[in-house]
């Protein structure tokens, strides 16, 4: 019995997919239906700009009607799908055709997306999606003289392209992002790119928002956020697409929250007879806005259809190279992976308009990817590198430049780097850039990256650009201030000691006394810091909830896909075997992954926020108390067993760890600290990698602190030797608080040592000297946010106004997250892996 | 423009009560099947809503990351509290340099309660 396959759209994917499948030679297996909106049958839509160079709809045409007509395929054009029943697997046409199907394919690809712009739809405004949006657009160009495009994406420079080729005066790009092709291009690619397509005639203008198409029935101008005005009389909008899912609601298929047919592995649906391909499917959380993994979805059903072999659809290689105006441009493989990741190699070449790019592993044996603007030669060698794995030679950089790279050192102090040193690898924005702008009054983090994006990419060249801007301002003789953000124009120490003459206890306080406007994610989290460093008061009231960061507004640590994990604690690294049973049982009950920590406790992953009180209250009755592993304070005090069991053991570290770890939990600082406490100088609790760590001797403990792991380990330095407990616990307290008082926001220990002014022999001067006469104060405020201590945890889960936050729908209490996904993995869960 | 669809009419739809949603922060709805942040930006006075989704890596997070405001014009921005990637409260725009655009929704408040209009 033949069966029988409705395809839904006649675009390029759709028609590749019946062309796949009557390759198969399948006319005895299937009966083929194609339902198409538009008037002629699918045509290529890739080279529509070829359509103004002189090409014609018949060569633009995949295949003519005839084709279908030859091979068996019923083809109805004009006539679109409007209804799906799936229960009687029928479809009805927009004319009324009811047809049944065995096997649905929607291929309904996409349309343009119109941003909610006053004015769109004013006379000569387009969209370039079909060729009748090119007959509109060739009928008014002819009494149009000056054209822009909004979008300068991949699409919106073809529109570009288009207009250039319509014969326009002047042709105008209009991209709200701070540079060209964003997807494809980082910033130093997009101006050279950006140049040779001025060259070219085409004027751009980039981190513009247009607010009105202003007109009087017909567009005249273009307004910005910024308040220019452009006198255009001909638009087009390729600010990206939205995929065609309106059949798909209708039908009650799975549907992506920003549109788009969710489909698995295996490109079904959420009901298993019908398949979603090209633009219209949301595959691995994305739509796929190319051709290439569109044709291969398609083969990827044809496959299945005809149980040729199980092939499923992978996270397809969006490398991409391409010819715009004459300008080759290429992005492969991972063109954005950004240090300290990988090492970027880059090459720039003004006088000839070349940028090339390339990113290779830390050990420098793999190419994984890049970018190439002006010359693309090496495009496909490049991509065959990333693609195979190909071991790298030692030279990499002679792969994308042939053997003429140069390296250069960098020297030890910043200021000692040459000027076209690259200090900002992600941006691509060297030393001279950055001091230049600094001489020319960008003299703020926050105004550098304004002007060079230098710093908002992976952050990690951050410290490097503040001391460049210090040393810069320093040669000019200006001393400068760290301020917090545009909000506060204090340093940190400044605001922590004015919060505490002031005696704010709020945010909104210190916002109103302190700062202007509505403050921000950098300064609200910091000035919280600085109260609980202050106060120690529960966290979450006073409406100081919102201010509070990412994982200390839920307490608790977010995780990939959205679910929290649960850290109690567990001083020392000791927990009875009682306790041991409750986490398990906690863990079986809530479906939560579990995992040893590197902090010697226990990590509960896979909470949903709306099971964070219920999970807690179990945990509190056990006895538990939070861990405070979300929180910028105390983590851990690690132990290794100590004089008690161990042979070697010179004092009890597990009992001293303990009385530590209960001191000083819960205490908040600029940055997370952690401790450690071992039995002998074996050091098997690894104290030398804290922020301060003790390790026993024959006479006493010997006390290290600023100590690092993490992405730049440092080992603690000696502060004190052979101390008894009680003087340790004290030099202890000065430490943090001179710590805390002092250490700009999210500095470690380690970083705020570097910056010390006389190192570590100023910081023991402070804590054992006193030569700032201030430890009796440390000692004092240290006692008082001791005593100040309650466990977070255990006053939410008493406090029903507390609780009531612990939701993520607000209006569904009970509901969880639709969106949260797991997947299994050796007997437990994973999050789903989320889009990269 | 004759081949984009008319913008559906609003639909005012009731999504919580007035106290439900953090002042100056913000909690998240369902209406229509669709996640909805909705924000209190008591110091401004305004309400805000957005889809939750944060396009970065489609998380539904929006609504539990701080808002703020930047530049000369105080622009009301939300920072989702994956990787503080910032959306303008108004526009929906990027704030911080990628390409993304989220939706935003008008919100009104009659009576304590909190209305979305989808």
């Amino acid at each position: 019995m033949k069966k029988k396959i409705v395809v839904v759209g006649n675009g390029m994917v759709g028609y590749k997919f019946c062309e796949k499948l009557i390759a198969k030679d399948t006319a005895q297996e299937f009966d083929l239906v194609v339902f198409g909106e538009e008037i002629r049958p699918a045509y290529d839509r890739v080279h529509l700009s070829s359509y103004f160079a002189g090409k014609t709809v018949e060569d633009l045409t995949m295949a003519p009607a005839s084709w279908y007509a030859e091979n068996g395929i019923t083809l109805h054009l004009s006539d679109p799908i409007v209804d799906i029943d799936r229960d009687a697997k029928t479809v009805r046409s927009h004319h009324g055709l009811v047809e049944s199907y065995d096997y649905l394919v929607l291929a309904t690809g996409s349309a343009a997306f119109v941003p909610p712009i006053p004015g769109v739809e004013k006379d000569g405004v387009f969209v370039y999606r079909t060729i009748e949006d090119l007959d509109m657009m060739q009928h008014h160009a002819k009494k149009a003289k000056k054209g822009a495009v909004i979008g300068g994406g991949l699409l919106g420079l073809e529109a570009a392209k288009a207009l250039l080729d319509l014969g326009l005066e002047e042709t105008h790009v209009i991209e709200f992002a701070p540079r060209l092709m964003p997807r494809q291009v980082d910033d130093a690619g997009s101006k050279m790119l950006q140049t040779k397509l001025e060259e070219l005639g085409l004027k751009i203008h980039l981190n513009k928002n247009t607010q009105e198409i202003r007109g009087n029935g017909a567009i005249s101008s273009m307004l910005f956020a910024d308040g220019v005005e452009l006198e255009v009389d001909m638009l087009v909008i390729s600010a990206g697409i939205k995929p065609r899912d309106e059949v798909a609601r209708i039908a009650g298929l799975e549907v992506g929250v920003r549109g788009g047919v969710i489909v698995n592995d295996y490109l079904q649906t959420s009901d298993s007879n019908i398949y979603a391909i090209g633009e219209c499917a949301l595959a691995h959380h994305m739509i796929y806005g190319l051709v290439a993994p569109g044709y291969e979805m398609a083969d990827v059903v044809v496959n299945q259809l005809v149980k040729d072999k199980d092939k499923s659809f992978k996270p397809f290689d969006m490398s991409t190279k391409l010819k715009l105006i004459g300008v080759d441009v290429a992005s492969f493989g991972d063109a954005f992976i950004q240090e300290p990741n990988c090492q970027t190699i880059v090459y720039e070449n003004s006088a000839k308009g070349v940028y090339k790019r390339i990113n290779i592993s830390n050990d420098g044996k793999y190419l994984l990817g890049g970018i190439l603007i002006g010359d693309a030669e090496q495009y496909n060698m490049l991509l065959q590198n990333v693609k195979n794995q190909t071991i790298l030679p030692p030279d990499p950089e002679d792969l994308m430049l042939g053997a003429r790279g140069g390296k250069e050192e960098s020297g030890a102090g910043v200021m000692a780097l040459p000027d076209d040193a690259s200090i900002c690898s992600c941006e691509a924005i060297s030393k001279g850039q950055i001091c230049g702008e600094v001489l020319a009054g960008n003299n703020t983090l926050d105004a550098i990256k304004k002007c060079t994006k230098a710093g908002t990419g992976c952050g990690g060249c951050v410290p490097m650009i503040k001391d460049l801007i210090n040393e810069t301002m320093k040669s000019q003789g200006v001393y400068i201030r760290n301020i917090i953000c545009e909000h506060f124009d204090y340093t940190r120490q400044e605001l922590f000691d004015l919060v505490k003459i002031k005696g704010y206890r709020t945010y909104e306080e210190a916002l109103d006394g302190l700062g202007h406007g509505d403050g921000c994610e950098t300064c609200k989290p910091a000035v919280a810091s600085i109260l609980a460093s202050l106060w120690n008061e529960m966290i979450l009231v006073k409406g100081n909830d919102t201010v509070q960061d990412s994982n200390d507004r839920y307490l608790a640590n977010i995780q990939k896909n959205g679910t929290y994990s649960v850290v109690p604690r567990i001083p020392g690294g000791e927990i009875t075997p009682e306790k041991l049973i409750v986490i398990g049982q906690v863990a079986q009950k809530y479906g939560l992954y579990t995992k040893i920590t590197g902090g010697q406790r226990i990590d509960l992953f896979g909470a949903h926020v709306s099971d964070l009180p219920a999970i807690w209250e179990e945990l509190v009755n056990a006895g538990f108390e939070s861990g405070h592993a979300y929180g910028k304070a105390l983590r851990t005090v690690k132990s290794c067993v100590g004089s008690t069991w161990c042979r070697f053991g010179l004092h009890d570290s597990v009992s001293f760890a303990i009385e530590i770890e209960e001191r000083y939990r819960g205490l908040r600082a600029p940055h997370k600290f952690k401790s450690a406490v071992s039995g002998c100088t074996r050091e098997c609790a690894e104290a030398q990698s804290k922020d301060f760590g003790i390790i026993a001797t024959e006479k006493g403990w010997n006390l290290y602190v600023c100590g690092n792991g993490g992405v730049k380990p440092q080992h603690a330095l000696l502060l004190a030797s052979d101390i008894d407990s009680e003087t340790c616990l004290k030099y202890i307290d000065r430490f943090l608080m001179f710590y805390i008082k002092t250490a700009e926001p999210l500095t470690r220990t380690a970083t705020w040592l570097n910056k010390l002014d006389g190192g570590i022999d100023y910081l023991k001067a402070v804590v054992i000297d006193d030569v700032l006469g201030l430890n009796k104060q440390f000692e004092d405020e240290m006692n008082m946010l001791v005593e100040a201590y309650r466990c977070e945890w255990k006053e939410v889960v008493t406090n029903p106004e507390l609780r009531k936050r612990f939701t993520h729908f607000v209006n569904a209490p009970h509901l969880k997250d639709p969106n949260v996904k797991f997947e299994p993995m050796r007997d437990q869960i994973k999050a789903a892996e989320w889009v990269k | 423009m004759s081949n984009i669809l008319a913008e559906d009419t609003l639909v005012w739809h009731l999504a919580c009560s007035e106290v439900d949603i953090p002042e100056n922060g913000g909690a998240c709805a369902l209406i229509e099947g669709e996640q909805i942040a909705i924000y209190n930006f008591k110091r401004r006075g305004e309400w805000f809503a957005t889809q939750n989704l944060c396009p970065h890596r489609q998380q539904m997070a929006l609504s539990r990351g701080m808002i703020g405001s930047t530049g000369e014009e105080q622009e009301p921005k939300v920072a989702c509290p994956f990787h503080k990637k910032t959306f303008s409260l108004k526009t929906g725009a990027c704030l911080s340099g990628d390409d993304y655009q989220i939706q935003t929704y008008p919100v009104k408040v009659e009576n304590g309660m909190v209305y979305v209009g989808l």
